[in-house]
């Protein structure tokens, strides 16, 4: 499923709604979800999972291609924890 | 402070005039429809944010941390997420500016 796919499916969920406020709404919450995480904030959403920063340290790293030894420094990455709901239904659809 | 569903719908309420309900609702099936397509085994790809794909994970031996005991993990499907080169890169830049906010978050989520 797509951005553009699950803006589909939310019109149709919500007709009351113009197709294009839905866009909007869809676009909305992403950006704010992104912009808790640019921020260092966590996401916190029942039933569905948790977003957090891991730290990753600084390491020494190599050029695959030539060997040579390349410092890369620390970061921090998105971390995504289904919830309970996602985790249960997402396994139990294999059953 | 942690984001969740109630400042999602808070903001859809300020910024595009849903009402309270509307803008509930809103989240609600935002969310339903993700876990919905993940749980019927659909990648769901969300660009300029993330992927969240399924993983088959085959069973493995296990052990209670706590007690030692042994106890098999089954074979399970799981989610994961990648987040989207736009949004690592939003991050780090951000990162740079607050080094010390950002330890710090991590610290309490590792």
């Amino acid at each position: 499923m797509t951005k553009s796919e699950l803006i589909s499916l939310l019109a149709a969920k919500q007709p009351q709604l113009d197709y294009r406020d839905v866009e909007l709404a869809v676009k909305e919450l992403l950006e704010q979800m992104s912009g808790a995480l640019s921020s260092g904030d966590r996401i916190e959403v029942r039933g569905f999972g948790s977003f957090s920063l891991h730290y990753r340290p600084p390491r020494t790293g190599r050029n695959p291609k030539t060997g040579a030894a390349v410092q890369v420094p620390d970061k921090f990455v998105p971390h995504f924890k289904p919830g309970k709901e996602l985790r249960e239904r997402v396994n139990n659809g294999t059953e | 402070m942690a984001l969740t569903k109630a400042d999602l719908a808070e903001n859809l309420f300020n910024e595009l005039g849903l009402n309270k309900r509307e803008a509930k609702e809103f989240v609600e099936f935002f969310f339903e429809k993700i876990r919905t397509a993940l749980a019927e085994g659909e990648q769901v790809k969300l660009s300029g944010f993330g992927n969240f794909s399924l993983r088959q994970k085959n069973p493995r031996p296990g052990r209670n941390p706590k007690t030692g005991e042994e106890i098999p993990i089954s074979a399970r499907r799981v989610v994961t997420f990648r987040a989207s080169h736009k949004l690592k890169e939003r991050v780090e830049q951000n990162a740079q500016a607050n080094r010390e906010k950002f330890k710090a978050q991590a610290e309490l989520n590792a």
